[in-house]
């Protein structure tokens, strides 16, 4: 076993270990369970690492994935089912972001433990969902695909529960049920594919494997409805923002950053991948709903009247700047989703850790009873402030390039209009964050804010996604140069 | 200086201001002093650098390297100079360095003084990486962070409650034009494959007209938004919500100038898209005429500079549409000079008197000397009174409207269009300027804190005088072929006898004001135009309508969407979810039955599966 084979087999492994030791620290030892449970967390993040060690693609030149490092071993030889895992640079950068907000998740959890406590608990929940996300992005047969996709639903659904808002149970049902339901559309989609085309591997299958025309049609249509679920495209979204405004700060935060990110990476791995005659015959209607993503989630923030609601529709709209970008079936596309996904994952991520932060201080997440932030809390105002900047993809800082070359893209497919409602909606984007900003940090102070001053924790977990949010902004070869190659290859094979 | 010296140091230009700006933002609570070090410094090294580029740089020099590749489209990060951008440079490094000085003072009190200079380097840093960009990407970088830091300075105030909305608009209205800027930035990189500005350049003539012209077009949104131009002028006004060095700093050397720079740096695309020049003249003569107007019947002092701005813009643009970049970056030169002389000799005056009002102002001759006499020279500057820079500049405009009728690459009625709102625009001027000057420095005092008013601290007062220099001498340098030859031109300029017609119509201006100020000092002149008046206040009420055509549709149309995501979309899926509930209450009601009437359909139902099945299999045998 290489290095690289043993780190990845480590960033399922050290979760579920973390899982464990967090479960069974007793009641009186909450903080220790939290504590062995971020430690967890902080080595799966170092094993991610790890997994940059030695990266040289293997397999044939011509293959269509060609993994940086991969197990495979038999699971349920019966079947034929194997555990197959790899990473390669399309995967990557969504496993770093995942373990690095599942760290920060659990750290900040080590700080502050949201109502009714028993943090232990929230900090393993937190951990199986990042095996279950993790598991997701690196598998390579489809099946365990499907199972690791699974995984992640009932532990969101425990977290959504208990530790949500006032509404937390109608919420947590409906994100349940809602996506329950694109999963079973993937079930289906997935069987259809592994029985036609008589093997899980996605090595073998991506490129359509042989599959008829038929076949991918209806696979992916299958697939792609699964994943619109997930991802979520309009008009499949309504389960976000219930869930996002609901679920504790940790949890949207997990739910933005990179839950939102299976949908997308699975379209791509795997809708676009397995079927890409499908793809290329359903394209079309992908980029009209995509652009009608923007542009209508756009104009509902720019009604919303609560805090996170309102971060929670944007995500539909950034998303839908992601799908467009799958949608044009081209390697700038790709790339451009590529970032954007991570950008999101980042900014995000960083916008729902202050939405909690103000919420905790000022009691109220309602647009028209905050004001004046940058009066009583200047560092989290100027945070705030920050972070909207980034998301309304401000050229210099990472949300820019995603959203830019998705425009870019669709030029280049040949779909103007597409690409300018979407530019439009961009624009939107600074409408909505900017009346935010003006609602929340400017005007004179409204009500009282506790501790207005920052905690070394709150500047410990959030520090990460500031510097990232500039870094990758500044370089954005950190990802494309890892994924180049992957997504060209990708490209090439849908447009076979 | 070797090329790769020229360009390292032209990487500089950016990078130093920034540098400053990153750490004056992420220190914590910085002491005013070493804010205030940081921010002199940084605009300081700029200056040098840009004066040692402008002497050393005699031809196009450039390097880049790779900076992200998006499939086979690559995006490059370099440094593109010219003799034009290192003037340029000079211009934007000069008016900082000044801005950075003056702010030490008229911010004294301010405790949010330390973000407010990292803003400005970062302001800087923006438009001079704009400046030397070799790559359009990177142009546009620079670009929109400009505007993202003309929002934060123009809501800097905190007690001003129009500053957030000002801001908000500032960023929002530049924001709608980049949609056409990013478009088109987009079109080209898709049709020529590379973004880099050589590149582009030279691939121009494998564009045919009509791609050109729409590529143009979408490029001339975004220039609109930022320079200010007609239709998308309306936000410049109400920036003067923020500090009066910042309306400086966005009037004179970063903001309004990057889209006439960037035209001029682009323009082989543009001369060859005839349709979009005429489009641009159109615009320029219309914006001219209009910010010049509205300038006449403002009380403000800082309205009244503010939409000269968007009227002296209009002559830059103006000389684009007509195919003269030259003549349009020499005015960008002189307007540089003069308008930051005037924004910061305004903020004197207010400092002093603690007043926008000219309705509260009068008879400062006197007590201000320094203020007076360096705004008398930006004043003269703007009408173009000879010697002073504007004239030159101005009558080298006018100059090339007038002979780009016959054979510029303009339409002839656009060049006649440009030319006769240039000089109509001259001799409306001379009346606003002449206004502003007889009203804030002649006559008696009309408030009480115009009759105690004192000089600024020296921290002011060097700055406004620094720049009453070149707004007095910079246009003599059009006479030097060393200087007009790095502008573009090919001859140095020239003083015929057609610049008797703008002398005279400013002549006309300047002697109609002052008559109908002698008749009463203390009456406002603008009341000679009775009815017309309140046009003129409001703009010709272009943002009156901007708010019903366009802010109020996207309001309502938000809420419709709202409306319609939460009971049709969502309403759909609550639907669903209850009339499963419902349907399962539904059979669970069915099933709740006593034994007697359970037991008789199971009976029922096992004669009727029995029946059925006998029918199925007897029929299969």
């Amino acid at each position: 076993m290489t290095l690289g084979q043993a780190a990845l087999v480590a960033t399922l492994a050290l979760p579920a270990f973390g899982v464990v030791a967090a479960v069974a620290a007793p009641a009186r030892l909450d903080r220790a369970g939290r504590l062995a449970g971020t430690v967890a967390a902080a080595l799966t993040f170092v094993a991610t690492l790890v997994l940059l060690a030695g990266r040289q693609p293997h397999g044939p030149r011509t293959a269509p994935i060609r993994p940086w490092h991969s197990v495979d071993l038999p699971w349920v030889p019966d079947l034929d089912l194997r555990f197959h895992l790899g990473v390669d640079g399309v995967s990557y950068p969504l496993v770093v972001l995942t373990a690095l907000l599942t760290l920060l998740c659990c750290g900040y959890t080590l700080w502050r433990v949201p109502e009714p406590g028993r943090g232990r608990l929230l900090v393993a929940l937190l951990l199986a969902i990042e095996v279950g996300i993790l598991g997701v992005f690196e598998s390579l047969d489809l099946v365990l695909f499907f199972v690791f996709f699974e995984v992640v639903l009932l532990p969101m659904y425990a977290v959504i529960a208990i530790w949500g808002g006032e509404r937390r149970r109608p919420a947590a049902r409906k994100f349940v049920l809602y996506t329950l339901f694109g999963s079973v559309l993937l079930l289906v989609g997935v069987f259809v594919v592994v029985a036609k085309a008589g093997t899980a591997d996605l090595i073998h299958l991506t490129g359509g494997g042989g599959l008829p025309r038929g076949t991918q049609l209806v696979a992916f249509t299958l697939l792609a409805l699964a994943f619109a679920v997930k991802s979520p495209l309009w008009p499949l979204h309504t389960w976000l923002p219930d869930a996002h405004t609901e679920a504790p700060t940790v949890g949207s935060v997990i739910l933005a950053g990179v839950l939102l990110k299976m949908g997308t990476y699975g379209l791509l791995r795997i809708g676009v991948g397995v079927a890409p005659a499908g793809a290329r015959w359903a394209a079309p209607v992908l980029g009209v709903l995509a652009v009608a993503a923007i542009v209508i989630g756009s104009l509902v923030c720019l009604a919303q009247a609560e805090l996170k609601r309102l971060i929670a529709y944007s995500s539909v709209g950034h998303m839908g700047f992601v799908l467009l970008g799958i949608a044009t079936l081209t390697a700038t596309g790709i790339q451009a989703a590529l970032i954007g996904n991570v950008a999101h994952g980042i900014i995000t991520g960083l916008l729902f850790f202050l939405a909690g932060a103000i919420k905790d201080r000022a009691h109220t997440g309602r647009l028209d009873e905050l004001g004046g932030l940058r009066e009583t809390a200047p560092t989290l105002a100027g945070l705030l402030g920050y972070a909207s900047i980034a998301s309304l993809g401000l050229p210099g800082l990472a949300g820019f390039w995603g959203e830019a070359f998705a425009v870019v893209a669709t030029l280049r497919r040949g779909w103007p209009v597409l690409a300018v409602v979407a530019a439009l909606g961009a624009a939107l984007a600074a409408a909505y964050f900017l009346r935010l900003l003006r609602q929340v940090t400017h005007g004179p102070a409204v009500g009282e804010v506790a501790r207005p001053r920052l905690a070394g924790a709150e500047l410990l977990s959030w520090g990460p996604l500031v510097v990232l949010a500039l870094a990758l902004g500044l370089v954005p070869a950190a990802v494309l140069s890892l994924s180049a190659d992957a997504a060209r290859a990708l490209a090439e094979v849908v447009t076979r | 200086m070797s090329p790769g010296a020229q360009t390292a140091a032209g990487a500089l230009l950016p990078a130093v201001p920034f540098l400053a700006a990153l750490i004056g933002l992420l220190v914590p609570r910085a002491s005013r002093a070493v804010a205030a070090a940081l921010g002199i410094v940084g605009a300081a090294v700029a200056f040098v650098v840009a004066v040692v580029l402008a002497v050393a740089v005699h031809a196009p020099v450039e390097t880049f390297r790779r900076w992200a590749d998006f499939g086979d489209l690559q995006v490059t990060i370099g440094v593109r100079l010219d003799p034009v951008a290192a003037l340029v440079a000079v211009a934007v490094a000069t008016v900082a360095l000044a801005v950075q000085i003056y702010s030490t003072a008229y911010l004294a009190a301010d405790d949010r003084y330390p973000p407010y200079a990292a803003q400005v380097s970062l302001f800087t840093a923006a438009m001079l990486l704009v400046v030397v960009a070799g790559d359009l990407i990177e142009l546009l970088v620079g670009w929109e962070v400009m505007g993202i830091c003309s929002y934060l300075l123009i809501g800097h105030d905190r007690w001003l409650p129009e500053a957030p909305r000002a801001a908000v608009k500032a960023f929002l209205v530049t924001r709608f034009g980049d949609v056409g800027f990013l478009l088109g930035i987009a079109l080209l990189g898709v049709k020529l494959g590379s973004f880099r500005i050589t590149e582009v350049l030279a691939g121009a003539s494998r564009l045919s007209v009509g791609e050109l012209t729409v590529i143009t077009l979408l490029l001339l949104a975004g220039v609109a938004g930022k320079s200010a131009q007609f239709p998308l002028h309306t936000w410049l006004p109400d920036a003067m919500a923020g500090p009066t060095p910042i309306s400086a700093l966005i009037h004179a050397a970063t903001m309004v100038a990057a889209g006439v720079y960037v035209v001029a740096r682009l323009f082989p695309l543009f001369g060859r898209a005839p349709a979009t020049l005429a489009t641009l003249a159109v615009v320029a003569a219309i914006t001219m005429l209009l910010g010049a107007l509205a300038a006449c019947a403002q009380d403000d002092i800082k309205r009244v500079l503010a939409w000269s701005t968007v009227s002296q813009i209009g002559y830059m643009t103006a000389a684009l549409s007509v195919g003269a970049p030259p003549a349009a970056l020499f005015h960008l030169l002189t307007h540089a000079a003069f308008k930051a002389l005037l924004f910061l000799a305004a903020g004197a005056v207010i400092h002093a008197v603690g007043t926008n009002a000219m309705a509260a102002l009068g008879g400062l001759r006197r007590r201000l000397p320094v203020t007076f006499w360096s705004m008398t020279i930006g004043l003269a500057a703007l009408v173009g009174v000879p010697p002073f820079a504007g004239f030159w500049s101005k009558d080298e405009i006018i100059a090339v409207t007038w002979a780009g009728h016959s054979g510029g690459p303009a339409p002839a009625w656009a060049a006649w269009l440009v030319w006769a709102s240039a000089v109509l625009t001259v001799g409306v001027t001379g009346w606003y300027a002449t206004r502003l000057w007889l009203r804030t420095f002649f006559g008696a005092p009309r408030g009480p804190a115009a009759e105690h008013p004192h000089e600024p601290p020296a921290a002011m007062s060097l700055p406004v005088l620094v720049l009453a220099v070149p707004s007095a001498l910079l246009g003599f340098v059009g006479l030097v072929p060393g200087f007009v030859h790095r502008l573009g031109f090919d001859r140095p300029v020239q003083l015929t006898v057609a610049m008797l017609v703008p002398l005279l119509f400013a002549a006309a201006g300047v002697v109609t004001a002052w008559l109908l100020w002698r008749r009463d000092p203390s009456a406002d002149p603008v009341a000679a135009l009775g009815p017309v008046r309140p046009v003129l206040a409001a703009a010709f009420y272009v943002d009156a309508v901007q708010d019903a055509l366009v802010v109020r549709p996207a309001i309502a149309l938000s809420r419709a969407v709202r409306r319609t995501d939460e009971t049709v979309v969502d309403g759909a899926v609550e639907a669903t979810g209850r009339g499963a509930e419902d349907l399962g209450a539904l059979l669970g009601r069915a099933h709740r039955a006593a034994l007697p009437r359970a037991a008789t359909a199971v009976l029922v139902a096992a004669v009727l599966f029995g029946l059925a099945a006998a029918m199925i299999f007897g029929g299969a045998r």
